[in-house]
């Protein structure tokens, strides 16, 4: 690999990480505060997952820099503006139906990609991803289950529901975006396109919402940005809470 | 449960589920965490009929002082010594 395509597929693999990173927080603070108690493992589980292929995409992320950083340099010294992660990861949970929906959405979107990327002429990618497609073919069931359950439900969940689906639709478009990525590595077969997987992704979701008897909603996208390192307010209070304490006693081990 | 290279399913717990789609689910997440089973079954548990404690007696103390009922009075090859 030139210096070049181990630049490009550093930010790529930092790319994908950073979303799984930020999402495994979110589901993170589900914890002792989901509906059901096996829900709250489930979603401990779900975080975990993610967590695991952010460490390695990270740590790929790192090796491929070759700056001798690690993971941990990476999740939890960089800044906000250094964050590559799309904005949908990083919306607050809010309600439950709005969690589910953001899962749904992004499971599926993962779900698509993994697949693809498991064929990567990149061996490491290639070996996460395929990994991770199975990790995320049980997310995206588990949302499906309750997507469907509250879109299918009493009158209050179904609102509630298609409510969830609506705030978090405006984030979707910024998954399929193609130009942040350097198309050297698609060429090569290396990455995969991201609009690629926008068709099978969507039919995924709204066979979802058609079963669940809500609605596709139509509302405009957001402008995004993620991806250049522009995120929501939210972004901040996720990135104090989840860096402090490394932040705090730097080089400390367990 | 089922576990890896088990014969038969043995009970490991119980949980809330909205459904037995959902149990399943619940199950999966809650007991096979550590790799604990492959298969898994759920019954609600209404649909279960257990022997009651106060019949205890009645159901098991007349197997306990049969000893016929017991292989002991053959030597077992050390093949089959699970059994």
């Amino acid at each position: 690999m030139t210096a070049a395509t181990r630049v490009s597929v550093s930010a790529y693999a930092l790319a994908l990480g950073d979303d799984a990173l930020i999402l495994s927080q979110r589901c993170a603070e589900w914890v002792t505060r989901a509906p059901e108690l096996e829900e709250d493992v489930a979603l401990a589980n779900i975080g975990l997952d993610l967590l695991g292929q952010a460490r390695l995409l990270l740590s790929y992320a790192a090796e491929a820099q070759g700056e001798g950083r690690n993971e941990d340099d990476l999740a939890y010294l960089r800044d906000e503006r250094q964050f590559t992660n799309v904005q949908l990861c990083e919306l607050p949970n809010e309600d439950f139906a709005v969690s589910m929906a953001r899962l749904l959405i992004f499971s599926s979107y993962a779900q698509e990609l993994y697949t693809r990327l498991a064929d990567s002429r990149d061996e490491s990618l290639a070996a996460i991803a395929d990994k991770a497609r199975k990790e995320v073919a049980y997310h995206v069931d588990h949302a499906s289950q309750w997507v469907r359950r509250l879109g299918d439900g009493t009158e209050v969940s179904r609102e509630r529901m298609q409510r969830g689906l609506e705030r978090v639709w405006p984030y979707v478009a910024e998954l399929f975006d193609d130009f942040w990525l350097d198309a050297a590595l698609i060429d090569r077969q290396i990455a995969v396109r991201p609009s690629s997987v926008r068709q099978a992704t969507l039919d995924t979701i709204e066979q979802v919402i058609t079963e669940a008897t809500l609605t596709v909603p139509d509302v405009p996208s957001v402008p995004g940005g993620g991806r250049f390192g522009v995120h929501t307010e939210d972004f901040g209070y996720l990135l104090a809470e989840f860096q402090h304490l490394a932040r705090s006693h730097p080089g400390a081990t367990w | 449960m089922r576990p890896r290279r088990g014969l038969s399913h043995g009970h490991v717990g119980s949980l809330h589920a909205a459904d037995a789609e959902m149990a399943l689910q619940n199950a999966r997440d809650v007991f096979t965490r550590r790799g604990e089973g492959v298969s898994i079954w759920v019954v609600p548990s209404e649909q279960i009929a257990a022997s009651s404690p106060a019949e205890k007696e009645r159901y098991f103390d007349p197997a306990a002082d049969k000893v016929y009922r017991h292989p002991s009075f053959y030597e077992l090859p050390a093949e089959v010594r699970q059994l």
